[in-house]
């Protein structure tokens, strides 16, 4: 299981882009975080995610100050 | 010459930081309009797949983003943060935010200094959202902030300079342009601290709670230009006690 915006998902072995595109993000206005380190966009394509993995996939939301 | 202020090499002529925070999308392009801002906040979150409408369809072009790192409690989740916001791909400008108490909302200034390091040190022009102390004010210039960002009153609270005379410290005692940010309700408050000196307003929560959004743009936009206006023409001595006439004091009509 993958841990993916607080959610366990089936996605061990899933390369990044696949899960992004099939999960229905938006690729253009996110970033993607895998445990904790920035993933690039270039590298969506190169990263498989791994069991016990934790991703967080981010956008811009309106705010000023919390 | 233009009456302008730099943020990292970045010149801007308007002193109106407009939060995007609390209103609508369709809102966000008219205040911006209305306001004639130059910078924008936006807070990062987890995405919403289902969610496709994207906020900066909304903002303006020209318009630099300043991502806050709100959420964050301590410096290495804001540093986290800035480093998400950053891979969005739209600039190096962050305001760091980090607060751990969850009523009043106040900045942390230690972690907050800490932040402001390490993000500057990565390149970040930093914008650190603090409480109005002169030795953190130092600090942060020392660990590479572009500004800082005072708070006036509590977030989202409307109640003005609250901390009007700490304010006033830190705009005469260093030498980083001072953004006054959080508390302020009203353009006559944006005005007295632009009088006062600061370099830009920033304000979110006063638009967005007014009854018309864009036309309280409008009114921030005048306040904060009139307040300048004021600033740099200097203003006008108090006197301790009496009055000082202003019209002559002979050829009355009984001379």
């Amino acid at each position: 299981m993958v841990q993916i915006n607080g959610k366990m998902e089936k996605a061990s072995g899933v390369c990044l882009l696949d899960y992004l595109t099939q999960a229905g993000y938006n690729l253009v206005g996110i970033a993607v975080e895998r445990n904790e380190e920035i993933v690039s966009k270039a590298d969506y394509d190169k990263v498989f995610l791994e069991e016990g993995d934790v991703v967080e996939v981010v956008s811009f939301v309106g705010g000023g100050s919390r | 010459m233009a009456d302008t202020f730099t943020l990292g090499g970045k010149e801007f002529s308007s002193r109106f930081i407009l939060g995007s925070g609390k209103y609508s999308m369709e809102l966000i392009r008219a205040a911006v309009e209305q306001a004639e801002a130059q910078i924008i906040t936006l807070a990062v979150r987890r995405t919403n797949t289902k969610e496709n409408e994207n906020i900066l369809d909304y903002i303006p072009e020209n318009v630099t983003l300043l991502p806050n790192t709100s959420g964050a409690r301590n410096a290495k989740e804001a540093v986290r943060i800035a480093r998400m916001a950053r891979e969005i791909g739209c600039g190096d400008f962050v305001k760091v935010e980090i607060m751990r108490d969850s009523k009043y909302l106040l900045p942390d200034n230690q972690e907050t200094i800490l932040a402001t390091k390490m993000l500057a040190d990565e390149g970040f022009v930093v914008l650190p959202y603090m409480y109005p102390d002169l030795y953190a004010a130092r600090a942060l210039e020392e660990a590479g902030a572009a500004a800082i960002m005072p708070l006036a009153a509590p977030i989202g609270s409307n109640k003005g300079l609250a901390t009007k005379e700490f304010i006033q410290i830190l705009i005469d005692e260093t030498d980083l342009p001072v953004i006054v940010d959080a508390g302020i309700g009203r353009p006559s408050q944006a005005c007295e601290a632009m009088e006062m000196g600061a370099a830009a307003i920033m304000a979110n929560t006063a638009i967005a709670t007014a009854k018309d959004v864009p036309a309280m743009a409008e009114a921030f936009k005048n306040a904060i230009i009139a307040g300048r206006k004021g600033y740099l023409a200097g203003i006008g001595r108090v006197l301790e006690r009496g009055a000082s006439a202003s019209d002559p004091l002979t050829g009355f009509l009984r001379d």
